[in-house]
């Protein structure tokens, strides 16, 4: 039996230990009538040989985005993975190791969750992250549960350019709070129209969540408006790209209390949506109200430097009931992976890759512009990630395009109705070059 | 020293009323900091805030606890040990002086009547 | 101990570089940041030497044991990473077409398919993403339920005070209230005490089988009826399954929804804290309002189920952590159901095992039998100022993980063993005679204890001033 090694002589030497005749006295106090007599209906094992062919079988009737050309995004997109990142993340050492919860075996573990919340901190520009949450659409509902505990109020205000699935969980975690979501509607730019906002702050409202960029790809103005978020008492909730931090002004900067955001693009493949990063920062005031595992510089006995989990009191496993919230576990091995890639793009080679995605997606929205019945749907600045008005159903032009082995991208109408039928949404990274813009262009509207 | 204007609770709070001011000062026993270890973070009503007898008014935690703090009178909080804030230790080392939490106004200081004096306190907790 | 990677930091110095002819970006100045973020300037070199530095200080299961109750510490096969890493699923983006994703779309129909079949149950979501995030699910889908049968007052969710923290915690944030029942003097619950606090305003009995100090409930089919009665719905909480699995279904004990714990049962890797994965199965009257989307076969391939209007919706970007699962279908289908029996047995009986040669100089009070793992008691230790904490931490110095220390909660100084099948007798035997030496050494030099661990790269942390001063990033940059 694969990964067990009791031989029968082991196994005898147990059984004559426990003084009984066979494993089956074990599981003694399983009701009779409900034990399991056959095996379960499922097949016998496989060989490993055997498994990889099955796999490969099932790998093979995929057609993956990563080798094509792929111009899909919504939160998750095609970035290189150093092969570096890659080694480390694999290794046993940190593959296999458990939750540091005894620091003295596990400063591996803990001195990557330590750079992983420098890079993090540095990155949104506030002085505390956390390790790492399930994804950007559970920091964020994690968030804003956070804003209404902190604030002691229950209106959230979500912008129309929030990521329809973020949007879709928060509402999940919010259901259980009475905690009321209300929607800010957006200028014709494709930002958030500054005024309805002023408009919809009153003192029942806890947050206000700004993502930038926007689902739609528009660079945020907060700036313009934070002063009037925390003068009505409410805090400012920031749900940004990461990458775009290595160019744009950060949340830090703008005000924000607390930060999210989807990290898989920080060197985690896309791996059909999960396992996903999610990060989460917030200022020094909210260090305590802030869930999620924490590592904190220290000292052991002999005055070595040494990291431990910290503010353990604010977890499940001792507060139970009285948590602020349920989570266990954080991504650990895909913060491990974020945390060697900053460390390995480092300042240059991160500020070049933002650069390069930007520029980029701006050619590509220059080329798409220039095509008869093509549009680019907002005015206001964007990063990587823009929408472009089709002269047709942009699902139509999806369609076509994948029998071309282009992956146009993601028609709005997904999640928008059929009001935004002709819409799509193109995301651009340093992966794609002019080729690939010819590509998708003749995908568009093809010639003759 | 001197215990004999203070009240304590069976949660091992302990009140001390200010002279004729109608004012008390709360905070916990040597006993119980001693039972929680090192305190790490107090948690504390703001300002102006009402509390009620019986009722939890903050926490304390430990390193791997955390407790919660109840009001052994009602009242309204007139001042809180900002102190704490940075210097969490003080509980430990002066509990009943330095490492007070909060003092408020007395709505009904008769209810003080029914909490243990120090004797009954230290035979509840084995200290004598 | 290394120096953190800013400290190896140079000015110029270049790891990964994809376009250094990268022009500035034309946005006006306010949009862009107005001064360096503060990143790391180091080679490759330097980051593998930093990063495989850092690794030799973890312990790992690849390394040696991690006797850790309620964790099923067990072996992480290498042919699952194989399996994750082709390139066939790790590049697969979720919004593709569903033509183009038929082998995910087989894996997650599989997959769904063996964990109903080990559950007894109708019907799995592997949407959430870890344990606690399975509970939350569960309890939601059981709160939509009650919502949709027109019994809203139904909040009330009834926990066993031995029950591991995640669960009254998942109950608040569901919108529900936990509250506590006891156990019994045979550390199972107290039948006759539970039935008096059943109601119709009970939502659910939320249970971990086998509970916490690795017991197994047997009345539990009458505790379940019981539930059912006044309109209940029973949950499991499957930490445990590793005890249960090809042994025995939850769904035939009478429970409607439990989840899973990949990461523990089904082998996938800890990874220093995550990621986990949680799905969660339930009987067909939950089926509607499990989160969506789900997939179901269509002609010769398979197609996203369309969403029951009664569905909760999402607790997850996409469809979970895919890569996890991925790692569990590729271990069930290798163990098969003969391995599958197999595993749990082995585990049982390693754990047995264990407690037989532990449990004279441990002893264990709800007594030696035990499922797949027990809960001894440090307490007679005390006399000799010798608490559990000195235990696990002596148990460094000799190369052991220790095992989980204080919990649950119903016993004084507990010591919670859980070994897994995949560990070797002559493992177990060196762990046991190991224990045994500590508890002389506890006798007669309290200190080694007291001072452990000596031998393991750092010594013991101080943890008040992490948590009185914590400091959470590298110096240097300060920001705000």
């Amino acid at each position: 039996m694969p990964y067990t090694s009791h031989t029968e002589d082991d196994r005898l030497k147990m059984l004559h230990a426990l003084g009984i005749e066979s494993e089956d006295e074990l599981f003694a106090s399983i009701p009779v009538e409900h034990r399991l007599r056959d095996l379960l209906a499922m097949e016998t094992g496989r060989t490993e040989p055997e498994l990889m062919r099955s796999f490969r079988e099932r790998a093979a009737a995929n057609r993956p985005a990563a080798a094509a050309v792929s111009f899909l995004g919504g939160g998750v997109y095609d970035h290189a993975v150093p092969a570096a990142v890659r080694n480390i993340a694999s290794r046993p050492e940190f593959a296999t190791a458990y939750t540091p919860y005894q620091a003295e075996v596990s400063q591996g573990t803990l001195q990557v969750i330590f750079e992983f919340q420098t890079h993090v901190s540095r990155l949104t520009e506030l002085p505390v992250a956390n390790a790492s949450m399930y994804d950007a659409a559970t920091a964020l509902a994690e968030a804003v549960l956070m804003a209404a505990r902190v604030t002691r109020r229950n209106t959230v205000l979500l912008p129309a350019s929030l990521n329809p699935r973020y949007r879709a969980v928060v509402e999940r975690y919010c259901e259980g709070q009475s905690i009321a979501l209300r929607s800010v509607p957006l200028s014709e730019a494709g930002d958030i129209d500054a005024a309805a906002l002023r408009d919809r702050l009153d003192e029942s409202v806890a947050g206000v969540v700004v993502q930038t960029p926007g689902y739609f790809g528009v660079i945020e103005k907060p700036w313009t408006f934070s002063d009037a978020v925390h003068d009505a008492g409410a805090l400012l909730v920031a749900v940004t790209d990461p990458i775009s931090l290595s160019i744009l002004r950060a949340p830090g900067s703008w005000g924000a209390d607390i930060a999210v955001g989807e990290a898989q693009p920080l060197g985690g493949d896309m791996n059909f949506g999960g396992p996903l990063l999610g990060i989460m920062a917030c200022t020094n005031k909210l260090i305590r109200r802030m869930p999620g595992r924490i590592v904190s510089a220290s000292t052991d006995v002999d005055g070595r430097d040494a990291y431990v989990l910290t503010l353990q009191t604010r977890e499940q496993h001792i507060r139970r009931e009285k948590a602020s919230s349920n989570i266990c576990s954080n991504q650990g091995l895909m913060a491990t992976r974020a945390t060697v890639y900053l460390s390995l793009l480092g300042e240059t080679g991160f500020v070049e890759l933002g650069r390069s995605c930007f520029a980029a997606a701006h050619q590509l929205a220059a080329m798409i512009d220039a095509l008869d019945g093509y549009g680019l749907r907002y005015r206001g600045p964007f990063f990587r990630e823009f929408v472009v008005t089709c002269r047709r159903d942009a699902s139509d032009v999806v369609h076509a395009a994948r029998e071309r082995g282009v992956f146009a991208g993601i028609p709005l109408s997904r999640y928008f109705g059929p009001s935004r039928r002709r819409e799509l949404l193109v995301a651009v990274t340093e992966k794609h070059n002019t080729a690939d813009f010819e590509l998708l262009c003749e995908a568009l509207a093809p010639a003759g | 020293m001197d215990q004999s204007n203070i009240r304590f609770t069976k949660d091992h709070e302990w009140i001390r009323v200010d002279g004729d001011s109608g004012e008390a000062v709360v905070g916990i026993t040597d006993f119980a900091a001693g039972e929680l270890g090192d305190i790490v973070f107090v948690e504390l009503p703001d300002v102006g805030e009402s509390v009620t007898a019986g009722e939890t008014m903050g926490t304390i935690e430990a390193v791997k606890t955390v407790a919660d703090v109840y009001a052994p009178a009602s009242g309204k909080v007139v001042a809180v040990n900002e102190e704490l804030e940075d210097a969490p230790d003080r509980v430990n080392a002066s509990p009943f002086d330095e490492g007070w939490f909060v003092r408020v106004e007395l709505s009904d200081p008769e209810q003080l009547d029914a909490l243990m004096n120090a004797e009954a306190y230290r035979d509840m907790t084995g200290q004598s | 101990m290394p120096d953190t990677i800013y400290k190896k930091s140079r000015p110029g110095r270049h790891g990964f570089r994809v376009a250094p002819d990268a022009p500035k970006p034309d946005l006006p100045d306010e949009f862009l940041r107005d001064g360096p973020i503060g990143l790391p300037e180091v080679t490759e070199p330097q980051v593998m030497r930093h990063y495989v530095e850092l690794s030799t200080l973890n312990h790992h299961v690849d390394k040696d044991l991690y006797p850790l109750g309620s964790c099923t510490m067990k072996y992480n096969p290498k042919v699952n990473e194989e399996v994750a890493a082709l390139a066939g699923f790790s590049g697969l983006h979720p919004e593709q077409d569903e033509r183009d994703v038929q082998g995910a779309l087989g894996v997650i129909h599989d997959l769904e398919d063996q964990l109903a079949v080990v559950s007894g149950m109708d019907a799995v979501t592997l949407q959430p993403a870890a344990g606690a995030h399975g509970e939350l699910t569960g309890l939601i889908v059981a709160r939509a339920y009650f919502g949709n049968r027109g019994e809203p007052g139904r909040t009330r969710v009834l926990i066993p005070d031995s029950a591991h923290g995640t669960n009254p915690a998942s109950a608040k944030i569901a919108g529900l209230e936990p509250e506590t029942i006891h156990s019994g003097a045979d550390g199972r619950i107290d039948v006759a005490a539970l039935r008096e606090r059943l109601d119709n305003d009970v939502a659910v009995l939320m249970l971990t089988v086998p509970n916490t100090l690795g017991l197994f409930e047997d009345r539990i089919t009458e505790i379940t009826a019981a539930v059912h009665k006044v309109g209940g719905l029973c949950y499991m909480d499957g930490t445990n399954m590793n005890a249960l699995m090809g042994q025995v279904r939850p769904g035939d004990l009478g429970f409607d929804v439990m989840h899973f714990n990949l990461h523990k049962t089904f082998s996938t890797p800890h990874g220093g804290g995550g990621p986990g994965s949680g799905p969660v199965a339930v009987k067909s009257h939950l089926e509607p309002f499990l989160p969506g989307p789900r997939v179901q076969r269509a002609g010769d391939g398979f197609r996203f189920a369309p969403q029951s209007v009664l569905r909760v919706g999402p607790v997850h970007s996409f469809f979970g952590n895919f890569g996890i699962y991925l790692r569990a279908l590729a271990y069930i289908m290798r163990l098969g159901a003969d391995g599958i029996r197999h595993a749990s047995q082995v585990a049982c009986l390693n754990a047995n095992y264990l407690a037989r040669r532990l449990g004279d100089e441990y002893p264990i009070p709800y007594g030696q039998r035990c499922m797949h793992e027990f809960v001894a008691s440090g307490d007679r230790f005390r006399e000799y100022g010798v608490r559990t904490l000195d235990i696990a931490k002596r148990l460094l110095d000799y190369g052991f993980h220790a095992p989980t220390m204080y919990f649950p909660l119903v016993v004084q100084e507990a010591i919670m063993v859980e070994p897994t099948e995949t560990e070797t007798l002559e493992t177990l035997d060196r762990f046991a005679d190991t224990m045994l030496d500590i508890a002389r050494e506890a006798r007669e030099h309290p200190e080694r204890l007291t001072l452990a661990p000596t031998r393991t790269p750092v010594r013991r942390v101080d943890e008040t001033m992490a948590n009185r001063h914590p400091v959470i990033t590298a110096p240097g940059r300060e920001s705000t």
